[in-house]
């Protein structure tokens, strides 16, 4: 209350250089996902390099006989690709539609208390972990469709699939679901008031507007399916057959790295080396479907926040 | 362009500002000139992304008076009272050029400190924001932040009699602060600022948000205070102006150069103003002709 | 109202008069059922094959070739250790940087704009891929080894994205008056984020924090390639060879004979409890304390 007469001093008593101490320590913090990323990178590449100086990069990519650690060894990654997409086919057959139901379902059908319980009971299948969806896949469902009559083996694509679709689901419903109620109500009100019904209100004007965040949905959930490990370890099986018929065994890529990498191949050997070289393939397919799915998601917010 | 006495103009009316009063006190009032200047502002622009918002605006504040600004919405009131204590410096696209002198020293000097500005200019929002935290916690935060914790209990209870306000809250000590009403919340945020001892009160239309009970409480609040702090408050309301300011200044918009920025028209004794502007503009506004 | 006035019809079904509309409804709730369906069908599967085997012979035993006197119990101490020190390295790290990010980053700089994206694509990288990150630096690279501190750390950086995700949203949550408030007090900008910002936004970061950690805990492949996967026998320590529960029960599970199938079963009966344990406890911290702004 009382001024001083003279000079008045509004600098600090002593520099605040706790400030800037603290600010570095924050920016430190963030430094880490990016450290992350890095390490990612050099962990795959650095070694796959190294591993296509001995292996020819077309034959690797196109050669259809992968067996790396047999005595004769063939380093032909199709039929690991092949079966990766072949599991993912089959739970995005499921997944896709059943979570875009649901989503439409949860988004302009259910009454706002029913949505309150439903959408987090929805989150709780995205909670079980995939080991517990594994165990599921190989213990009940494989013999599930034996018992329906679909000859499948012990370890085969179809019940790796059809679970796996199940598992991601919720992720397909939930960001659907956001970009369908992100939709502003005059669209809705727009049509109801011409005397649609909300068949017509749903799929002709929620879903077309909702489009870029719903497809962008759809590519998450494929990310997801195509990097998933363990209900294909268990379930799926081990041998990297070139087969589009989901009754046999097949091996996804994560599934031949998990094994590979567990195992005692020794540092170094070329064998150690086919784990980054499919980790690299992995990674560089889930990058592109994720930089998809990014763009997409920044275009739905973009339209209506 | 401001214009003090002088010019003989047509005396008016304005409808719910009580004339004698004013004229009361223009008698009792000291005149401004021999009062002690807490801030001086020499041609004070105020730009967000280069756009001026306010433009080339002089004045002094004085000394345990309650100084107000009036004028339409969006002639930069606001912007211009957030320059007294630096908090356009939390908006990036904030631009200030001119001075603004404190008590002699420049506020935006090289070596001011804004945490430093801040402890003696304390400021009152338009909407109650008490911390979501017990009463005493808000009032404490002040002086906990400013290394002033020596008697915490006397001081949170001096500021909070000082806001008038501890009767009410002195058995509820350690309740929310958002058990409060609208007007005791606001209270609470001036015994907040008060409880850190600044120099001066800035009040941002601290009772636009308010029933008009409360508006009155803080109103009479403002008479007791300016004894001890100097006031200034931003205010859409003309007669709360004119019922409270010693003080007044009125800004307009003016979009001369094609942006919409604003400009302080007129600073006078209040009783002036509103009863003998000299601008037509003050004119226009204080008897509702526009604005 | 003229009495010749035509009948107006305005009777309609309950959700769309047309047979479409009804069948697109069900094939909606179909699509739920699904769902839900092989969620309790996954559950009362599990619980018929595990129940008898959740006593303490499973809690307190060591693994072993003899089914019946084959227990979980380093599995089980080695997930609840990985839990702890998840959440030790996670929260701080994950806090700072959504501090960082929300209250100090000028947003229109390139690298803060590359940092917040990074984040975003770390949040799709398979786990199996932090995985290889931990076989090539942890274990081989730096030498630490097949052990609990190396699980712990690649855990830690795979739940990070969430743990920031959520972090960032309660920051954004709490009101900009009241740091204008704070401010104008005469407050540094790190006493309004670490005694206004940050405690109220405290809850959200919990319950964010939470849920990272249940589905840390849950998460396999990682494990598997750091080398979780050896026979362990005897309880876990930091810089020990360990074996969590996620690997017991993929161990257990990979046996031909029925009954490891039931003692894998019976783990999963654990580790569903652990993880329904935390998201009750999420969500009840979520109701109880999350503030309306």
């Amino acid at each position: 209350m009382a001024t001083p007469a003279v000079t008045l001093s509004l600098a600090p008593p002593r520099k605040r250089w706790g400030e800037t101490v603290i600010r570095g320590v924050l920016a430190l913090c963030a430094l880490v996902s990016v450290a992350t990323t890095l390490g990612i990178v050099a962990a795959l590449f650095i070694p796959a390099f190294e591993f296509f100086q001995t292996v020819n990069f077309v034959d690797f990519i196109t050669g259809t006989k992968w067996a790396p650690l047999f005595l004769q060894k063939s380093f032909g990654v199709v039929p690991l690709i092949v079966g990766t997409l072949s599991v993912t086919f089959w739970a995005c057959l499921v997944a896709i539609p059943l979570g875009l139901g649901a989503a439409i379902y949860l988004s302009e059908y259910a009454r706002p208390r029913v949505r309150k319980t439903l959408k987090p009971a929805l989150e709780l299948l995205a909670g079980i972990p995939t080991v517990v969806y594994g165990y599921f896949a190989l213990t009940f469902v494989t013999p599930l469709l034996r018992d329906i009559g679909i000859q499948v083996s012990v370890f085969n694509a179809l019940a790796a699939g059809l679970v796996m679709g199940v598992m991601i689901l919720p992720t397909v419903a939930s960001l659907s679901e956001d970009a369908m109620t992100a939709v502003p109500r005059d669209l809705r009100d727009g049509a109801y008031a011409l005397g649609s019904s909300k068949l017509q209100v749903s799929t002709r004007i929620v879903v077309p507007a909702a489009v870029s965040g719903i497809v962008a949905a759809f590519v998450l959930g494929i990310s997801r399916a195509i990097g998933e490990t363990m209900i294909v370890l268990l379930a799926a099986g081990q041998q990297p057959n070139l087969a589009f018929d989901p009754r046999q065994a097949v091996e996804t890529m994560s599934a031949f790295i998990a094994a590979t990498g567990a195992g005692d191949v020794p540092t170094g050997s070329i064998e150690y080396k086919t784990i980054f070289a499919v980790g690299a393939t992995l990674f560089a397919m889930t990058l592109v479907v994720n930089a998809v799915a990014i763009r997409l998601v920044r275009k739905y917010r973009e339209a209506y926040e | 362009m401001v214009t003090m006495s002088n010019r003989e103009a047509e005396p008016v009316t304005i409808v719910g500002v009580d004339t004698l009063d004013l004229a009361e006190r223009d008698r009792s009032m000291p005149p401004p000139e021999t009062g002690e200047v807490v801030f001086e502002v020499s041609d004070l622009t105020v730009s967000y992304s280069e756009v001026p918002a306010l433009k080339d605006v002089s004045l002094k504040v004085y000394k345990n008076f309650v100084t107000a600004f009036i004028g339409p919405s969006g002639c930069g009131k606001s912007t211009f009272i957030r320059c007294f204590n630096r908090m356009n410096d939390l908006i990036p696209t904030a631009e200030v050029k001119g001075t603004v002198l404190y008590h002699g020293a420049d506020l935006y000097g090289p070596q001011v400190d804004a945490v430093e500005v801040r402890k003696r200019i304390g400021m009152v929002f338009q909407k109650p924001n008490p911390f979501p935290k017990s009463i005493f916690d808000n009032v404490a935060f002040g002086p906990r932040v400013l290394g002033m914790t020596d008697d915490l209990d006397d001081r949170v209870e001096r500021a909070l009699n000082q806001a008038a306000l501890w009767d009410e809250v002195k058995d509820r000590m350690k309740a929310s602060a958002l058990s409060l009403s609208g007007g005791q919340q606001q209270r609470l945020c001036i015994a907040r600022c008060l409880a850190v001892e600044p120099d001066v009160l800035l009040m941002d239309e601290p009772a636009s948000a308010l029933d008009p009970i409360a508006t009155t409480r803080i109103e009479d609040l403002m008479h007791d205070l300016k004894r001890h702090y100097t006031i200034v408050i931003v205010t859409h309301n003309m007669q709360q102006a004119a019922r409270i300011a010693d003080m007044t200044a009125f800004f307009s918009v003016d979009v001369s150069d094609g942006h919409r920025s604003g400009v302080l028209v007129e600073y006078d004794t209040t009783p002036k103003i509103f009863t003998q502007p000299s601008d037509k503009r003050t004119e226009d506004y204080v008897t509702g002709r526009f604005g | 109202m003229s009495s010749a006035s035509p009948e107006v019809r305005l009777a309609g079904g309950r959700r769309g008069s047309t047979w479409r509309g009804r069948v697109f409804y069900a094939l909606l709730l179909l699509s739920l059922a699904v769902g839900f369906l092989t969620l309790g069908t996954l559950i009362v599967d599990v619980f018929r094959k595990g129940i008898q085997y959740v006593d303490g012979v499973l809690l307190m035993n060591p693994p072993s070739s003899d089914p019946a006197i084959a227990g979980a119990r380093p599995a089980i101490l080695a997930t609840l250790y990985l839990g702890v020190l998840i959440i030790a390295f996670t929260v701080p790290i994950g806090v700072g940087t959504a501090i960082y990010l929300e209250e100090y980053a000028d947003k229109n700089r390139w690298y803060n704009r590359l940092l917040e994206l990074n984040i975003q694509n770390l949040a799709a990288v398979p786990s199996i891929v932090y995985g290889i990150l931990g076989l090539a630096f942890l274990v081989r690279g730096l030498g630490l080894g097949r052990v609990v501190l190396a699980g712990a750390l690649i855990l830690t950086l795979l739940v990070l994205p969430t743990v920031i995700i959520a972090a960032r949203e309660a920051i954004r949550a709490v009101p900009g008056s009241i740091r204008e408030g704070a401010y104008a007090l005469g407050a540094t900008q790190w006493q309004v984020v670490s005694r206004q910002v940050v405690p109220a936004a405290l809850p959200g970061i919990a319950t964010g924090s939470i849920l990272a950690l249940s589905r840390a805990i849950g998460e396999t492949a990682p494990l598997i390639l750091i080398g979780a996967l050896t026979y362990i026998s005897f309880n876990p320590t930091l810089l020990g060879p360990f074996t969590a529960l996620p690997v017991q029960i993929y161990n257990w599970t990979k046996l031909p004979n029925a009954e490891f199938k039931g003692l894998a079963a019976a783990a999963i009966i654990i580790l569903l409890a652990m993880i329904l344990l935390l998201n009750a406890g999420a969500i009840w911290l979520r109701n109880r304390y999350e503030k309306k702004w």
